[in-house]
């Protein structure tokens, strides 16, 4: 049931969904800026640009949160947020925020919120947002709309939230009218990154984390970056090339590989695959797969049935290459060719190949 | 010795995506006939806590919210493995969203815990109809459980300490958290894959009486945080998305060869992305 | 321990269904078993139901079931590439109180049906697949073994309606393999469109239906039919064929689909909806002479697992879930009498079963499929020729009409021996008998 589109409200309602006197002091748009190891995701900037608009249409403010240990970094990451438009960065340093854990992490987004009020909280739908942003709303009572894709203020000023909906099949609008702050979450890349100003500042408030280390339960013990594995990398993959059934049989999963790697890319599979074990799990792609945004995905021999294709339409360019023309990956790649993939995979190799081999020896 | 892990998983019943389309003249959702089934991603939550009873023992408790048809889904659980199954069911939980959808779990978990205290909570990542991913991280929060979302692995429980210590999935790795119980686990997706039940399971799950409990029976306080009510947040539009105005430009070469074509195919990409060959000729090792 | 009960119905179509309402119905204890995720969710969409059968087990069927319309308007065509001459029977009449046909989606009808098995106290289990029978030493059956873990479970009787493939019985030696040439193929495709759309271009209002049936070139030379259902709010459009015909033939079958699709009769009709739900079925034609053995020591066969399928008139739910109803029937007598069930007891369903309206229209028409597999001037000239003829007689140009009859009649010659003419039509009318 959870947000499961109901039938819209009827029009009668809406004398209930007037905001609370207490609520209206709640102003300006904060965005949480995710720090992580030193580094910020770029999601944050991708947010606090988009927050500019949302900020510039209720004349308000625009605020960065971040949260992380006294290190450089952090300072960092508080200079940048003005480049990409702050006005004012709200700061909590301390060693408890080192790592990320769910309870300090949430104490400190729920004391700034209490004693600083904005009208609108942004996080990234990152793991770690999508972690912190459930725990803060439930914990502040309020409204909580996950994975936007579009974000507008209506004429009674509140934030309209369009989110895709039943595996992407619909869209639907979310308003919180009652509550505040009115959060949501949005997708990596699902937002345009404005440019940085680099001589931009702002006002910086720093407040204090009030919790011991002996309060907090969730120990880190470890963190296994991927880097040192041989995961998969599919979700932040500049280029993936994945194959599906046309692949035919399981040693024809080379083709796809010897692909990705002339082009540097991640390779990955439809279900089927890893169903009749030809794949791993983590290279699946799809609705109970990852979801991927690359610059470039190679279709190969996949049908394009709508749970592969939640995870990846998100992609800019889409080249698929199906033997049959009416297979649905054509209704949204942006570029196709009918025929055996058994075949053009390795001519697609080997053009890539020479086309590259020209390219640097020319730079 | 101590007896084994009471576990509850939270199910939801959702509607086949794949079943789902927009009628392409008059623009409506096609819903007739939908089938429903469990959300996939709690599917991973459910063999994870049937793992851990296969190995330390104890209780697999389903729970969904969900109006009377929802029985289904749990009844398909019980033929999975799962012990026992309740429905949590009131016209006053109509039209709630991830907060109230929490409280009302959280009411029923509470209960299901009166009997024996509940040491750990499964849901799914997230659901393919809301999938917003809230609900658990909502459970946790309202119950004080410690919360651990996105879990990849559980290699190793300790019942008598009781502590828990799991992989989480972060951004750019993994993570390896210690926690005490009780916790709520979100469990990753493509984690494992659940088993058939045997025979006697499915025949056991075909008789069971699914008990079903209304807010009063859930022990719910506070009316006002259930359902429509309770919910902050107010769809106030749902609408189709526009389908991608042009379908995939095909690629052909005059001579149909798969070379010719394949070498169309690389102009055509790096033109429509000229931004492209330096990503690309700064990823490639020379192959 | 296994489980046992008093009757174990292996699938849940149109023959498990009323065998299984039947049984439990009279008190038995009944466990069904589907290997779909749910009942119907293995069939193919849109149907003919024929009212009768349903309300032998079902009286007050209309209640309750999903129908989607009542069928008002037979049209009979017979195409050749661009043209088609026809029949067509419309009446008022059929806009009765408890129409004879409906159109329904089986998806939702066998759900449906399924539903009112469990009400009257059958156990079903889905996502189950039977792999085999359980035999005492004696060879009797009794009991089933399925696909899961501890999978066997005991019954005094086995009711084997798993549909066309009747794999359990085959694998069993109970019956014998199925014969490419009396099994046909049948694709079918569901086109979406407004109601309103249907409406307007089959000429309806209410609840009323066309169905459309069409032989001739379509099908490419081989044995098999094509045909158009109006449903709600789509139309079910499907092809058959004989298997070994596709075999010989290598036509694919969703070619073929496309085709028929295409066809200057067909296509107007079916133009700006949305097809969806592609599937592909199994029909078992052999008619009378290829029903095997239906009941043996433990055991009974109904529906199209015993080939029980009149192909000439597209009946097969009916017979099914009369020959469902009637083996139920047996069982029932049998258990209340104290009988075992052994061959001889349940020899009476045989009995039953010629008494009916399913083995004696079967046997009427037992020469049919022979003919049809080997002449196939049925699908390839006939169609030609007849089309021509009566262009030939609608085209107004001058040409007397004797002289057109006899350039008629001479197409028909030059194409086909008289003698062969001849002997087609006495074959023909002989297996009509
Ligand atoms: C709850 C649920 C969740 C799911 N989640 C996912 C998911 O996360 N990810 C996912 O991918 N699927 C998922 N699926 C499965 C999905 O519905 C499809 O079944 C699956 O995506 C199909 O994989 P495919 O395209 O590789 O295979 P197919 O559908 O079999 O398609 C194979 C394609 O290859 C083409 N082809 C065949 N031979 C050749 C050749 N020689 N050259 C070129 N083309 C050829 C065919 O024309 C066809 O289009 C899910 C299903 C369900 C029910
Ligand atoms: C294209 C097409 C159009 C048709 N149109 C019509 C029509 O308009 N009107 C009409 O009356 N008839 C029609 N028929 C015929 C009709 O569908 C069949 O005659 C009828 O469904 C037979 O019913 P049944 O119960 O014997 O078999 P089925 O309906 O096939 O049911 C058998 C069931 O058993 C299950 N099963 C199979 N094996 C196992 C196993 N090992 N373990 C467990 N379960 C198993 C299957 O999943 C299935 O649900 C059509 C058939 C086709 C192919
Ligand atoms: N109505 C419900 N009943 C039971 N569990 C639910 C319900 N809604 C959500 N959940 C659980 O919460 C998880 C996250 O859901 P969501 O926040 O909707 O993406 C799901 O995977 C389920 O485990």
């Amino acid at each position: 049931m959870a947000q499961a589109p109901a039938a819209p409200p009827a029009k009668g309602r809406k004398k209930t969904e007037e905001l609370p006197e207490h609520l209206k002091a709640y102003k300006n748009v904060w965005v949480f800026v995710e720090l992580e190891h030193g580094r910020v995701h770029p999601v944050s900037w991708e947010l606090l640009t988009e927050g500019r608009k949302l900020a510039d249409a209720l004349g308000v403010d625009l605020c960065g949160v971040v949260l992380g240990p006294k290190a450089e970094g952090t300072e960092k990451a508080v200079a940048e947020a003005f480049h990409y438009s702050a006005n004012r960065v709200y700061v909590i340093e301390d060693p408890l925020l080192a790592e990320y854990r769910n309870e300090p992490y949430t104490k400190a987004m729920t004391d700034l919120v209490n004693k600083h009020k904005p009208e609108i909280l942004m996080l990234g739908a990152t793991t770690l947002g999508r972690d912190l942003a459930g725990a803060v709303a439930t914990t502040l009572q309020t409204g909580l709309t996950a994975d936007c894709t579009e974000l507008a203020i209506d004429d009674d000023k509140s934030l309209a939230a369009t989110r895709p909906t039943f595996g992407g099949s619909l869209l639907c609008t979310i308003m919180t009218r009652a509550a505040r702050p009115q959060m949501t979450t949005v997708r990596p890349r699902v937002m345009a990154m404005g440019d940085p100003d680099r001589g931009r500042t702002g006002e910086v408030v720093r407040e204090p984390l009030d919790m011991a280390e002996e309060s907090i339960v969730t120990k880190v013990l470890d963190f296994i970056p991927d880097s040192d594995t041989n995961q998969a990398q599919l979700a932040y993959a500049d280029i993936v090339v994945a194959g599906g059934m046309g692949l035919q049989r399981p040693e024809n999963i080379r083709l796809v590989v010897d692909l990705a790697q002339v082009l540097g890319a991640e390779y990955g599979c439809s279900r089927p695959l890893v169903q009749k074990g030809w794949m791993t799990a983590d290279r699946q792609i799809g609705q109970t797969g990852k979801t991927i945004r690359p610059r470039l995905y190679i279709a190969c021999g996949i049908s394009g049935a709508i749970q592969h294709r939640v995870g990846s339409e998100g992609a800019d360019q889409i080249l698929a290459i199906n033997m049959d023309p009416n297979a649905p990956i054509f209704d949204f790649a942006h570029h196709g060719i009918v025929g055996d993939v058994l075949e053009l995979l390795p001519a697609l190799t080997e053009a890539f190949r020479k086309r590259l081999a020209v390219d640097r020896m020319a730079g | 010795m101590s007896q084994g892990p009471n576990m509850v998983v939270c199910i939801k019943q959702v509607p086949d995506s794949a079943q789902i389309s927009v009628h392409p003249v008059t623009n409506t959702i096609m819903r007739q006939g939908v089938p429903t089934i469990i959300n996939p991603y709690d599917l991973f939550a459910l063999e994870a806590a049937l793992k851990l009873r296969d190995q330390l023992g104890g209780k697999v408790t389903v729970l969904t919210m969900g109006p009377p048809m929802a029985a289904s889904a749990l009844r398909k659980a019980l033929g999975h493995g799962a012990d026992d199954a309740i429905l949590l069911s009131d016209r006053f939980f109509a039209g709630a969203d991830t907060l109230a959808t929490s409280y009302a779990l959280t009411a029923a978990i509470n209960k299901i815990g009166a009997e024996r205290p509940v040491d750990i909570v499964f849901t799914g990542k997230q659901t393919i109809d809301g999938d917003t991913a809230q609900v658990g991280p909502g459970i946790a929060r309202r119950m004080g459980l410690n919360q651990l979302t996105y879990v990849s692995a559980i290699p190793s429980i300790d019942l008598e300490a009781g502590e828990i210590s799991v992989h989480r999935r972060a951004e750019g790795g993994v993570q390896v958290l210690k926690t005490k119980l009780p916790c709520l686990i979100t469990m990753l997706e493509a984690t494992n894959e659940l088993r058939r039940g045997s025979l006697p399971d499915v025949l056991r799950a075909e008789r069971a009486e699914i008990k079903v409990w209304n807010a009063e029976a859930a022990g719910v306080e506070d009316l006002g945080k259930c359902g429509m009510k309770g919910s902050p947040t107010k769809v106030s539009k749902v609408f189709a998305p526009k389908p991608r105005a042009e379908k995939a430009k095909m690629i052909t070469a005059e001579d149909g060869a798969p070379a010719s074509v394949a070498a169309a195919a690389v102009e055509t990409l790096l033109d429509a992305d000229p931004r492209l060959l330096s990503v690309l000729t700064k990823q490639t090792t020379v192959a | 321990m296994t489980e046992h009960f008093d009757a174990i119905v292996v699938g849940a179509g149109p023959a498990g269904n009323s065998a299984a309402l039947v049984m439990a119905r009279a008190g038995l204890s009944v466990l069904q078993i589907e290997r779909g995720e749910y009942p119907g969710a293995k069939n193919v969409q849109g149907a003919i139901l024929y009212a009768n059968a349903v309300e032998q087990v079902i009286p007050d069927f209309r209640d309750s079931a999903p129908l989607e319309r009542h069928i008002i308007e037979q049209r009979m065509w017979m195409l050749d590439d661009h043209a088609y001459v026809g029949s067509h029977f419309r009446s008022d009449t059929f806009n009765e109180q408890r129409p004879n046909r409906y159109t329904i989606i089986r998806a939702q009808f066998d759900k449906w049906f399924s539903g009112k098995v469990k009400e009257a106290g059958a156990l079903l289990i889905c996502e189950t697949t039977v792999t085999g029978l359980l035999r005492d030493k004696k060879g009797k059956v009794i009991g089933v073994k399925v696909d899961r873990d501890d999978g066997e479970v005991t019954a005094d009787v086995v009711v084997l309606a798993d549909g066309v493939n009747a794999l359990v019985g085959s694998r069993a030696g109970l019956r014998p393999e199925l014969k490419p040439q009396e099994v046909a193929l049948g694709v079918k495709e569901t086109i979406f469109m407004p109601r309103e759309t249907i409406d307007a271009r089959f000429n309806l209002k209410g609840n009323e239906g066309v169905v459309i049936e069409a032989a001739g070139s379509i099908t490419a030379g081989m044995t098999g039919t094509g045909f158009l259902y109006t449903n709600g709010d789509s139309l079910s459009v499907g092809i058959g064929c004989l298997i070994s015909d596709f075999a010989k033939s290598q036509v694919r079958p969703y070619f073929l689909l496309e085709r028929f699709k295409q066809h200057p009769a067909i296509a107007p009709l079916i133009a700006g909806g949305e097809p969806k739900e592609y599937a592909a079925h199994m029909l078992p034609e052999g008619g009378y002479n290829a029903v095997p053995q239906v009941h043996g020591d433990g055991w009974v066969m109904a529906g199209d697992a015993a080939q029980l399928l009149n192909a000439m008139h597209r009946e097969g739910s009916n017979l099914a879930m009369t020959s469902g109803r009637l083996a139920a029937e047996t069982i029932v007598a049998a258990k209340k009498e104290g009988k075992p069930m052994t061959a001889a007891t349940l020899k009476a369903y045989r009995k039953a079963l010629e008494d009916s309206f399913v083995l004696r229209d079967l046997k009427k028409y037992r020469r049919l499929p022979k003919i049809l597999e080997t002449n196939k001037h049925f699908f390839t000239d006939y169609p030609r020729l007849l089309t021509n003829a009566a262009e030939t007689m609608l085209r107004v140009d001058g040409v007397p009409k004797r002289d057109k009859e006899r350039a008629i009649m001479g197409s028909f010659r030059s194409t086909r021996k008289l003698r062969g003419l001849m002997t087609d039509l006495v074959k023909l009318g002989r297996a009509w008998r």
